[in-house]
């Protein structure tokens, strides 16, 4: 092998080198792209969610809002759950979701859901979330009544 | 008192660093050992100094002595005294406090078994640990003072988030996280005063470096698995990642510091690499901070949170001041990071780690982007958004196939060059294993592409990982008479490094197989039980006994009785028992799935709602097939870690033989004691 030809092989070898690691990048930069961009999930409001229309159907959302008064409704035996989301300002989405709430669920209370809404309006959650679950907070007596309350019947055979 | 003594002893300890980093890069640059010799003992001062506070706190939790703001904040009389003790890091000043006193751990430990070390790689290491001391002591003094007087002495605390009061694992994954995260900094600091004094082109500080990456490694790699486990027997999902924000902050400086274990092998043995390997110990350490950040600053679960508290910008400065510094003495050393060596073939071992990297790179970029993302949006387009985890699993688990691929084809290949021939027979065996992995998950009734990928793969890793046990060992049997434990025993001891790796593979391979078979052949099912009632699963027949209901000092537990039948004879196989907890503070009940595991899987019972009455109850039941090897496969991982970087006689009495000389290595450079480096003799090679 003449030197020249050593150097050309070299020369070649760097921009096969080069143009793989660019073409990894590339690769990889465009799946990133698309990827991000089919999985974002949107956090809006039942206001949000209407206003958009079309545009939010059928793709994934986290939906929050409070739950509306007396639109509760909850099948025990099918485990089927629906209630209506507000955002305090006049707009409603009916939601239907699967399985048993949270044990704090209730109306009035501030929920996030994720699922898709449908074109039938009705908001299919996946993961219905109860809003204060993370937030954490010093006792007030309101909060320490609560879980009294709740369990006063089976406290009172409790065992230890 | 307490309070007064913790405080004082922070506010020293500040000084002390700021003092001691300045006499140590003085005593580098002048030569002058007293003064070198006074920031060593800066070093172990601010070791005394942070025991004493972070004692002091721990005596003013146990003591319950409210003036002190941080136990005003997270204690409580009702908390039971293991509980309140690990309170240290259940909020963000205590966690700030012990990480502090890791760091100081830590420095004083790695400067005093390298105090003899000649020439000016440890002094400068030494500034940059207490320049890191000094950011962390700051935090303590200002925005995360943790001894803030209360005024009056309030009686009693809210206590301890209950989600962290609710498992003991609490008590292991924290420390071992920070062991692992904190750990990161010695490496960075070896590199970082490597630039400094201009000794980057020896490679003593490589071969301390390795050893400090590989023991923060293994400490931060089961820190993730405690954190998995914990997710797991808590939050009552029946999952353990969700590619969550704060997982992924612990995962990403995991995933640059097994690149850099890779890599640093190339530059050990082919001179190559070394700048980018100096790249990757500064993104691993500046990955701690941001993952710190992250999820220190409350900057994820709302950007806002920046307005309430000014920690984040302490963080972000600091990251941007490690950024610099990195920039600057990696430009200002280029020349002796040039690559000495270069790739001979594209089948050769470091092909193989190029990619390895280039994929593990990949992976971290990723991850980074995914976690980013929605801050990025939020703050540019006032959008909120979440990035999916659909979008990390279809970019990862691809990926996450390609490296199990390496895994296996790496050992395998040869340093340098390997002929077509070679490469046909070595391929063979793993190749029929693969197939036999698609197979078997087939067959189990495993449909998703992304697990039998997995598993193809992972079986593909596995032949080629029992190969390396099995061909050495066979050497070994023939030469020596050995029968076959004694042989691998002696043959992991002889390569301890080498074999140290193949074991940390091999629990890698563990944990994907049984990640690919717990996500895709899980069976889910929830019903409203009246008692008596029973629920059919897959494996078991559930009959529901009683819900009751327990007062215990800091809280109340509600449960419910669960039999676990035997599909065929009914027989009963066990009583679980989950629950959930209702803490004063919080209005969310803490949920406690009860777990029965066995090794082909887990049966997990979540109480999901109950009625006051008693009168029925919810039961979420999972049935996980071999989540218990995900567990076993972390801890293999971790001891695969203590075997490779365990010091012995061997290395201890004589040092590496690198194929190339590097420069000056003769000069001033003394032995050092235990560095764990392998040899490059094989008792039995595969291949070469």
């Amino acid at each position: 092998m003449t030197p020249s030809t050593a150097a050309q092989n070299a020369r070649s070898r760097k921009v096969i080198a080069i143009a793989t690691v660019v073409l990894m990048l590339g690769g990889f930069g465009y799946l990133a792209y698309g990827g991000i961009g089919e999985n974002i999930v949107y956090f809006l409001t039942p206001g949000e969610l209407v206003k958009k229309g079309e545009k939010a159907v059928e793709r994934p959302v986290r939906l929050g809002g409070q739950v509306v008064d007396g639109s509760v409704v909850w099948n025990a035996q099918n485990l089927d759950l629906r209630f209506k989301v507000t955002d305090g300002q006049g707009t409603e989405v009916l939601v239907h979701s699967r399985g048993a709430p949270p044990q704090m669920f209730r109306a009035g209370i501030g929920v996030v859901v994720e699922g898709k809404y449908g074109r039938d309006g009705v908001f299919q959650s996946d993961n219905l979330m109860v809003k204060h679950s993370n937030e954490y907070r010093a006792p007030d007596a309101e909060a320490m009544k609560h879980p009294e309350r709740l369990n006063k019947t089976l406290m009172r055979e409790s065992r230890s | 008192m307490t309070r007064q003594l913790g405080y004082l002893a922070t506010i020293v300890s500040l000084a002390v660093a700021i003092v001691g980093c300045g006499m140590a890069v003085l005593g580098a640059r002048r030569r002058q050992a007293s003064l070198v010799a006074a920031s060593y003992n800066a070093v172990y001062a601010n070791f005394f100094l942070l025991a004493i506070a972070t004692g002091a706190m721990i005596y003013g939790l146990v003591t319950h002595d409210f003036s002190i703001g941080y136990v005003a904040q997270v204690g409580s009389r009702a908390t039971p005294m293991f509980f309140t003790v690990i309170s240290l890091w259940s909020a963000l000043e205590g966690s700030i406090l012990f990480w502090g006193f890791v760091l100081a751990l830590l420095s004083a430990a790695v400067v005093w078994a390298n105090r003899h070390r000649e020439g000016t790689l440890v002094p400068y290491a030494a500034a940059v640990l207490l320049g890191i001391g000094a950011f962390f002591f700051l935090l303590l003094v200002g925005p995360a003072n943790p001894w803030h007087l209360v005024s009056p002495t309030p009686a009693d605390g809210p206590g301890p988030n209950p989600l962290l009061q609710n498992h003991p694992l609490m008590a292991v994954h924290p420390p071992l996280l920070y062991l692992g995260y904190v750990g990161m900094a010695i490496p960075f600091a070896f590199a970082m005063g490597a630039l400094l004094s201009g000794e980057i082109d020896r490679t003593d500080w490589i071969v301390l470096t390795r050893r400090y990456t590989l023991a923060a490694w293994a400490f931060l790699s089961l820190a993730i698995m405690a954190g998995m486990w914990w997710s797991y027997e808590v939050l009552g999902w029946g999952g353990y990642w969700a590619w969550d924000p704060v997982e992924n902050a612990s995962f990403m400086p995991w995933l640059t510091a097994t690149a850099f274990l890779h890599s640093v092998m190339v530059q050990e043995r082919r001179g190559m690499l070394k700048l980018w390997n100096v790249n990757l110990i500064a993104a691993t350490f500046l990955l701690t901070i941001l993952g710190t950040f992250l999820t220190r600053s409350g900057v994820l679960s709302s950007v806002h949170a920046f307005t309430t508290g000014t920690i984040g910008y302490y963080f972000l400065a600091f990251i941007a001041a490690g950024l610099v510094l990195t920039f600057a003495l990696v430009a200002g050393n280029s020349e002796k990071l040039a690559s000495e060596g270069r790739l001979d073939a594209p089948a050769s071992r470091e092909t193989v780690f190029l990619l390895n990297n280039l994929f593990l790179t990949a992976f971290t970029f990723t991850v980074l982007l995914g976690t980013l993302f929605p801050l990025v949006a939020e703050a540019i387009k006032g959008i909120k958004v979440s990035v999916g985890a659909p979008f990390f699993n279809q970019m990862t688990v691809p990926m996450c196939a390609a490296l199990l691929f390496l895994m296996g084809v790496g050992p395998s290949l040869p340093w340098r060059r390997t002929s077509a021939a070679q490469v046909k027979a070595l391929a063979l065996a793993p190749a029929i294993g693969a197939v036999a992995g698609v197979a078997a998950g087939l067959a189990f009734g495993i449909r998703d592409p992304f697990a039998l990928a997995t598993l193809a793969f992972a079986a593909w890793a596995l032949v080629c990982n029992v190969r390396e046990y099995q061909v050495g060992a066979a050497a070994r049997m023939k030469a020596h008479g050995e029968s076959v434990p004694v042989a691998v025993g002696r043959l992991v001891a002889a390569n301890q490094r080498r074999y140290g790796g193949y074991v940390a593979h091999f629990g890698i391979i563990m944990m994907a197989i049984a990640i690919a078979a717990s996500s895709s052949y899980k069976y889910e099912k929830e019903a409203t039980l009246k008692p008596g009632a029973t629920m059919p699963l897959r494996s078991f027949d559930l009959r529901f006994k009683e819900v009751w209901g327990r007062d215990e000092p800091h809280r109340q537990v509600i449960g419910a009785d669960v039999e676990v039948l035997d599909k065929k004879t009914g027989a009963v196989l066990a009583t679980l028992d989950p629950r959930l907890n209702f803490y004063p503070t919080q209005e969310q009940p803490v949920p406690t799935p009860s777990v029965r595991s066995r090794p082909v899987g887990d049966l997990y019972l979540n109480l999901m709602a109950f009625t006051p009455d008693g009168a029925s109850a919810t039961i979420r039941a999972i049935e996980e097939p071999l989540v218990p090897w995900i567990w076993v496969g972390g801890f293999v991982v971790a001891f695969g870690a203590v075997i490779s970087g365990w010091p012995t006689r061997r290395s201890a009495g004589r040092r590496m033989v690198p194929v190339r000389a590097p420069l000056g290595a003769a000069a001033g450079f003394g032995a050092p004691a235990g560095t764990g480096v392998a040899t490059a003799n094989q008792v039995a090679s595969p291949v070469a």
